[in-house]
């Protein structure tokens, strides 16, 4: 901005915008090597550690989509438990009753959630700000109160998979040999692999967006909606997109969670403190609007949970002072913190703009 | 020693500098004007003053008194009243309740009661009830100004009161100013109307880029220097 | 016939006690823009406050609320003050948030202090008490007092809102909150006044859910979801509106109940949908916004 006091540019100057430093190849390596070193751990791994990255995979996963909801599309959702569940409910219905398998039951059930986030968004879209937040608590409620009404799904108590279905989960005749464990422990590791996968291609989509034009619009919408839209961004249709989206993505999640767990019941599926309470704390904590602070958000929140849940409403009580104090004083998070000082990124998702020739300036 | 000053009083919006040391002094009954082009700072120069723009703490004096700390809310107790550009009446009130709110932060005896207020603006009491968006233009910025009389400031600052309406409203609006003056209130005037602000101000300053480019007496200006101060050449 | 008029009667009982509910939430709405998360467990904060107080000092709960009023109007100001002042501005993360964990906070507190057994205010023979209407229909005395004091709430809020210097405050820093600092009116202490304010009708609201049904740590959220509709469907800045919204709200309830009682909650939430759905603003608005 200040550069702007000098001469005015030369009317024949280019311009043109380049996002971030391009994912530099060691960077882009050394992802790909973290993702196969997590891939191979089950062969080395404790069950309890395998178990627990699942729960750290998951709400990571959860976290990314709440966060490109909140933090980049300013969606408050207070609400995403619904799709949760929905998903979750819809892996039992389609093993149990379609009898189809459970990994090929996830991708559907993001299907599902994505066509019932339609005519959610619909409604909901006509509220702002708070009201449209507690509107989507309200939506997920529904959700709520009309599953436990399917009797075929254990009404209120809810259900569990029969072993018939958790012990034939494809490839699991596979894992049993290669890793020489039983079913429990076999289904665990291709939990553990879905997951991963899960995380990692939620985290690839998110960027994916934001590096792209929509991502930009993003941008726009949350920092200054009016001008957003007064540049010819549709607003509308873009919010539609993301909320859409992150329906599937956390369908998906929800799925997997169930499968694993193999028991559900309305209250846990669609529970507001498990995830959205959860799933914002670790947002907030880590850093909301950026890509890197729920990664330390779900680490965090990890190492707490292993430690601290046993204090029961203590932890609760911690949790809820912990977040309100970041909110007061460290409004960006850990990771927004860490950031303004040493100025790191490892998703990089800025812009610059760049003018004729080689200097850019952050935009 | 006057009554109001500004001693290099700096103002930022953010990043941005508006107001780069500006030195300006009212007398106790005196008039003055500010002018300059569109951005010179006169809007964030009131602003600063009323204690809605960060400034530093010993930049605004009044009666001696240093008050660049205070909030908007402590400098209207104190006797500084702000007509805000736009005038910016509160829509969910009615034209009496609008002044009435005026009367809020009231610490100081004065003149100006809602009947005071009624007789120098009379149309605004035939339109007591009415919602003060329904106003035309005019009927706004007395009610604006109305609004602000009810603290019974000692210091008036008018942001603009002649922006958007017709030279025969501006000229009823100005036409209760020599009353305002009999009361005692002392008056800053932002105007764009250079003409208007020249006619009823006994010194006028002029603005350029958030910097003091000119003042002097209106008398003793002559137009080319206020076309080169307002301007910048 | 008895059957629906009974339910009608009953649902607009029950209104009285969701109005009563969302009086609270749209008078914050109405000042500063806030929606408390927390609203819910505060009502249920508050049932826990009356219920200490008439154990400690052996006090009927109509009298126990009377104490309670002040005390809840001092935490209602300190809280607005200290904590939730620091949130407001343009971002709406900060006040969603914080609010959000203070329901937290408070949820799990009152567990830790109470645990999670089901509490009741106690009233005596007035609990059971009602009035004969003839024709087989009886009202409750307590469903019935909760309507009137609902009635009465509203009537003393539009009172305040606007006879009141107090009101012309509130309404004046709503409409345009840089402007009423320019009116002398210091915004931190306006809200927070408003808040104590709230706190008030939060203590009355409190009283009713205590007397009428039982109450424990955990049945906040659902709480704020009822005041939350019923202002939504009442429509904004409209406290009369609120109490048609309130009433709307208990009417849905209580015919959905008729019909399956595992659906009262859930006709509840649809019939809140569905006003969104056709009518967005709500029944009566009133907010420029």
């Amino acid at each position: 901005m200040g550069a702007m006091k000098d001469a005015p540019p030369a009317p024949s100057q280019m311009f043109s915008v380049a996002t971030g430093a391009a994912a530099p190849r060691p960077a882009l390596a050394a992802a790909v090597a973290i993702l196969l070193m997590l891939a191979a751990l089950p062969a080395f791994a404790a069950r309890n550690l395998i178990q627990d990255l699942i729960f750290l995979f998951y709400m990571l996963a959860l976290a990314q989509c709440w966060n490109l909801l909140a933090g980049f599309s300013g969606l408050i959702s207070v609400g995403q438990q619904a799709f949760v569940g929905l998903g979750g409910y819809m892996l039992f219905a389609l093993t149990l009753f379609a009898g189809l398998d459970p990994l090929l039951a996830i991708p559907l059930a993001g299907l599902v959630c994505a066509a019932f986030a339609l005519p959610t968004a619909l409604i909901v879209f006509r509220m702002r700000g708070a009201y449209f937040a507690i509107g989507t608590w309200v939506v997920a409620e529904v959700y709520r109160l009309v599953f436990a009404q399917f009797k075929g799904l254990g009404g209120g108590t809810g259900t569990s998979l029969a072993p018939s279905i958790t012990s034939t989960v494809f490839g699991i005749e596979w894992v049993k040999a290669l890793f020489d464990v039983r079913t429990p422990a076999a289904r665990d590791i291709i939990s553990y692999w879905g997951a991963l996968v899960l995380m990692a291609s939620t985290l690839a989509f998110v960027h994916a967006v934001l590096r792209s034009r929509r991502g930009l619009a993003l941008g726009a919408i949350r920092d200054q909606e009016a001008a957003a839209a007064g540049l010819g961004v549709d607003i509308y249709r873009t919010k539609l997109a993301v909320y859409v989206a992150t329906a599937a993505m956390t369908g998906m999640i929800g799925a997997l969670i169930y499968l694993q767990k193999a028991r559900i019941s309305p209250d846990a599926a669609f529970s507001v403190l498990d995830w959205t309470a959860y799933v914002i704390f670790i947002v907030v904590i880590g850093g909301i609007g950026t890509m890197e602070g729920p990664v330390i958000g779900a680490v965090i929140f990890y190492l707490l949970q292993r430690n601290l849940a046993d204090f029961g409403a203590w932890y609760l009580i911690l949790l809820g002072a912990l977040a309100i104090a970041v909110m007061l004083f460290a409004p960006r998070g850990l990771w927004g913190f860490v950031a303004e000082r040493f100025g790191v990124t490892l998703f990089p998702t800025r812009r610059r703009l760049i003018m004729g020739s080689d200097h850019g300036k952050r935009v | 020693m006057a009554l109001l000053e500004t001693r290099h009083l700096k103002a930022f919006y953010g990043d941005f500098q508006a107001l780069y040391g500006i030195d300006t002094a009212l007398e106790a009954g005196e008039t003055i004007a500010i002018i300059g082009a569109n951005g010179a700072g006169k809007s964030t120069f009131l602003k600063a003053i009323a204690g809605l723009v960060r400034r530093p703490a010993d930049s605004v004096l009044f009666d001696r008194l240093p008050i660049g700390a205070r909030s908007a809310a402590d400098i209207v107790k104190l006797g500084i009243a702000l007509v805000p550009e736009g005038r910016r009446l509160f829509p969910s009130l009615d034209v009496e309740e609008n002044l009435l709110v005026g009367a809020h932060g009231r610490k100081l005896a004065g003149p100006w009661t809602l009947d005071r207020v009624y007789s120098l603006f009379p149309i605004l009491k035939e339109r007591r009830s009415q919602a003060a968006p329904t106003l035309s233009g005019g009927q706004q910025q007395m009610a604006a100004i109305g609004r602000a009389l009810m603290s019974n400031p000692r210091v008036l600052l008018c942001d603009e009161i002649s922006l958007g309406l017709a030279p025969i409203v501006i000229a009823d609006i100005y036409a209760a100013l020599p009353q305002i003056k009999a009361e005692g209130t002392s008056v800053v005037l932002v105007e764009q109307d250079i003409a208007q602000a020249m006619k009823v101000s006994d010194r006028v300053y002029c603005f350029q880029e958030g910097r003091l480019s000119l003042s002097g007496r209106p008398r003793e200006l002559t137009r080319e220097q206020i076309h080169d101060a307002y301007f910048g050449t | 016939m008895t059957g629906a008029l009974d339910a009608v009667i009953q649902g607009i009982l029950l209104g009285g006690l969701y109005a009563l509910f969302a009086a609270g939430l749209s008078l914050i709405f109405g000042v500063m823009r806030l929606v408390n998360l927390a609203h819910g467990d505060l009502i249920v904060l508050a049932a826990f406050i009356i219920l200490v107080l008439a154990g400690k000092l052996g006090l009927d709960p109509f009298m126990a609320v009377l104490v309670a009023a002040p005390i809840l109007f001092a935490i209602g100001f300190a809280l607005q003050h200290v904590l939730l002042n620091r949130t407001l501005g343009r971002d709406l993360l900060p006040p969603l948030l914080v609010t959000f964990g203070l329901s937290i906070i408070i949820q799990n507190g009152l567990l830790q202090l109470f645990s999670a057994d089901s509490e009741r205010l106690r009233s005596g023979a007035i609990e059971t008490a009602s009035i004969a209407l003839g024709g087989g229909i009886a009202i409750g005395v307590v469903p019935l007092l909760t309507l009137l004091s609902a009635v009465a709430v509203i009537v003393i809020l539009n009172l305040i809102f606007y006879r009141t210097a107090l009101g012309r405050a509130f309404r004046a820093t709503s409409d345009d909150l840089e402007v009423a600092q320019l009116m002398g009116i210091d915004h931190n202490r306006i809200f927070a006044t408003a808040m104590g304010l709230a706190f008030v009708v939060i203590a009355i609201a409190a009283l009713y859910l205590g007397l009428r049904s039982n109450f424990d740590p955990t049945i906040g959220p659902a709480r704020l979801l009822y005041a939350f509709e019923a202002v939504i469907v009442g429509g904004l800045g409209s406290f009369w509106g609120t109490l048609a919204g309130g009433i709307v709200l208990g009417l849905a309830q209580t015919i959905g109940a008729r019909i399956d009682p595992e659906w009262q909650i859930l006709s509840g939430h649809l019939v809140f949908l569905i006003v969104l759905a056709i009518r967005p603003r709500g029944l009566f608005p009133r907010a420029l916004d």
